[in-house]
């Protein structure tokens, strides 16, 4: 088995053409630019963060690769009405499921819907692609407004 | 093929005569390149990334091999004999650059860490003695980031400008912009020889002549090109010409700087250091003489003993014979692309070499490097250190095969049928 298809499962493809959560945020109180020098990909992340600390809406714009745009688009699913905490412990689970100890994460099942990304492990050069949106979440939580690169 | 002959000379005539007319043996090549034989993801490899660097021969691996074996010490240092064995594979390797280049001299043979150190050297030394504000460099729309960057440098140290040929839709130079372009303010024309990003071969000897008349002297980044074509500084004319080992067969971390000596002589030292120097005191230090000034430190000598290999290799197959070789595969190439739907080649250039640059629909070439990856096929994607020539075509990357003297028919259909691949995953 070539590890392709364990890569472009077809939830990654499906996202990939049809983005959930694509365009911008009018009332977004949190947004980050994420950006991947060797490809060219380019990510806007707006989200918006409720009094109590809870992400209640997320969107995102830009190009890139099948995968990193799948990952945004699952990504924006994935913490929607999760707290800023929340999202970022997803965040560290997300990174071991691809680049983490060998096994993967402790609790893959935590993970849902992003487990489809495990076939990322096999190519360490996609990695980058698809935490991309993660990283930049994490910035724009972080309130930084600074340009998040991947390098 | 051999030809039985009776005399010495004989033979070497012949094989001279078959050099020139010669077509390549591909397959007898390619058991001289013993990675060639290996797998990646489980399938055979097909290395399609020259332009990236080159694969190398055993004779090559076997230099190096030798060196640190039988020749290892440092150079232009010592009383024993040891390192007059290493100082003479080194300066062997340079008289084999000149023979290679057809320069004058080996005063005009400098070795760097490869092409961008060497134009950085111009860009900095040439740059301190020869450019002030006001002054103007001119480069051209193709370059590769290591011909841009230091002469930005340059310009931010000097208040220097930088003006930039633009290349049309095809990917060719316009040269009417070079008449426009070339002014009594141009101080240095830096151009890159092929282009690694869409394959275009430059007008090199025509720019240089242009230039010449003008009085302004002409860079040559021949990165590219000297492992595609027979490169002679004498007919190119031109002042300065870069070129990395790497890309040629040859080991990393050595290149050339050719310089005309009238430059070179005029230029200050560019590193400061052991090796370069006649004599130093607190005082005053007196330069070596050239080419030494521009070489401080201990040199990549094992390199250069690689490089001989590598020159030796090339050479014994004979740069027209390769030359035809890729230009029937990248015709061949362009025909086979050319079937699959959506398929947009960048750089249409009439003038190319070795490299055909693409996109495949709206697959992000990320993601087509990936499947051609797991079909065993060693593409580039990306930028290509060339983002100005991406945005030019108004695309974030591009895929890029690039041929060398081992590469078939049969690796461009494993490509191609790599590409319906992709279309197969993404529809
Ligand atoms: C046209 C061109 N110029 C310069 C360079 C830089 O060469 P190096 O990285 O060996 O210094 C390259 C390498 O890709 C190139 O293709």
């Amino acid at each position: 088995m070539t590890g392709l298809t364990d890569l472009y499962q077809e939830v990654i493809l499906d996202h990939n053409r049809a983005p959930r959560n694509f365009g911008a945020l009018p009332d977004a109180n949190r947004s980050g630019i994420g950006h991947n020098p060797l490809c060219g990909d380019q990510l806007t992340l707006y989200v918006h963060v409720s009094e109590g600390g809870r992400i209640d809406s997320i969107a995102f714009q830009g190009k890139g690769c099948a995968i990193s745009k799948a990952s945004a688009s699952l990504m924006t699913e994935a913490v929607k009405g999760k707290t800023v905490e929340e999202a970022e412990a997803l965040f560290g689970r997300f990174h071991d499921l691809l680049a983490g100890p060998e096994g993967g994460p402790a609790d893959p099942k935590a993970l849902g819907k992003l487990a489809v990304f495990s076939g990322v492990r096999e190519f360490p050069t996609r990695v980058k692609c698809a935490t991309l949106a993660w990283h930049t979440l994490h910035s724009a939580l972080a309130g930084g407004g600074k340009e998040t690169t991947t390098e | 093929m051999s030809t039985p002959s009776s005399t010495t000379t004989a033979t070497t005539a012949t094989r001279a005569a078959t050099a020139a007319t010669a077509t390549l043996d591909v397959a007898r090549v390619r058991r001289d390149f013993p990675i060639l034989a290996t797998t990646a993801r489980g399938k055979p490899l097909v290395y399609l990334d020259n332009a990236n660097t080159t694969q190398k021969p055993e004779a090559v691996i076997r230099a190096t091999d030798r060196f640190y074996r039988e020749q290892n010490a440092n150079i232009h240092r010592s009383s024993y004999v040891l390192s007059e064995v290493a100082t003479a594979a080194y300066e062997g390797a340079r008289e084999r650059v000149r023979a290679f280049l057809n320069a004058r001299s080996t005063r005009e043979v400098v070795f760097t860490r490869g092409t961008t150190e060497a134009i950085n050297l111009v860009a900095s030394s040439f740059g301190s003695a020869f450019v002030k504000e006001g002054d103007e460099i001119l480069i051209t729309g193709m370059e590769h980031h290591s011909n841009i960057v230091p002469w930005q440098l340059l310009c931010a140290r000097t208040g220097a400008t930088l003006r930039v040929i633009p290349i049309d839709d095809r990917g060719a130079l316009v040269l009417d912009d070079l008449h426009r372009l070339l002014t009594e303010r141009t101080k240095l024309v830096s151009v890159v020889h092929l282009s690694n990003a869409l394959g275009t071969l430059n007008p090199v000897r025509a720019i240089v002549s242009y230039a010449r008349a003008k009085g302004v002297p002409v860079l040559v980044d021949a990165a590219q090109s000297v492992a595609h074509l027979a490169v002679d500084v004498q007919a190119l004319d031109c002042d300065f010409l870069a070129f990395s080992g790497h890309k040629l067969y040859g080991p990393t971390g050595i290149g050339v700087l050719y310089g005309k000596e009238s430059w070179l002589e005029k230029m200050p030292p560019y590193q400061g250091g052991g090796d370069m120097i006649a004599s130093v005191t607190f005082e005053k230090t007196t330069y070596a003489e050239l080419p030494h000034k521009f070489e401080a430190g201990t040199s990549n000598v094992a390199g250069g003993a690689a490089l001989t290999a590598a020159l030796d290799y090339v050479t014994a197959l004979g740069l027209p014979a390769i030359a035809a070789h890729e230009k029937e595969l990248l015709a061949y190439a362009t025909a086979r692309l050319a079937e699959l739907p959506g398929l947009r080649i960048i750089g249409q250039a009439p003038e190319k070499a070795s490299v055909v640059s693409f996109v495949l629909g709206d697959v992000h070439p990320h993601d087509v490097g990936t499947v051609l990856d797991t079909e065993g096929v060693a593409v580039r994607t990306g930028h290509h250190c060339a983002q100005p020539v991406m945005d030019r075509f108004g695309v974030p990357a591009t895929v890029r095969a690039s041929f060398g003297l081992y590469n078939t028919r049969e690796e461009v259909d494993a490509l191609v049928a790599g590409l319906r691949k992709v279309r197969e995953v993404f529809g």
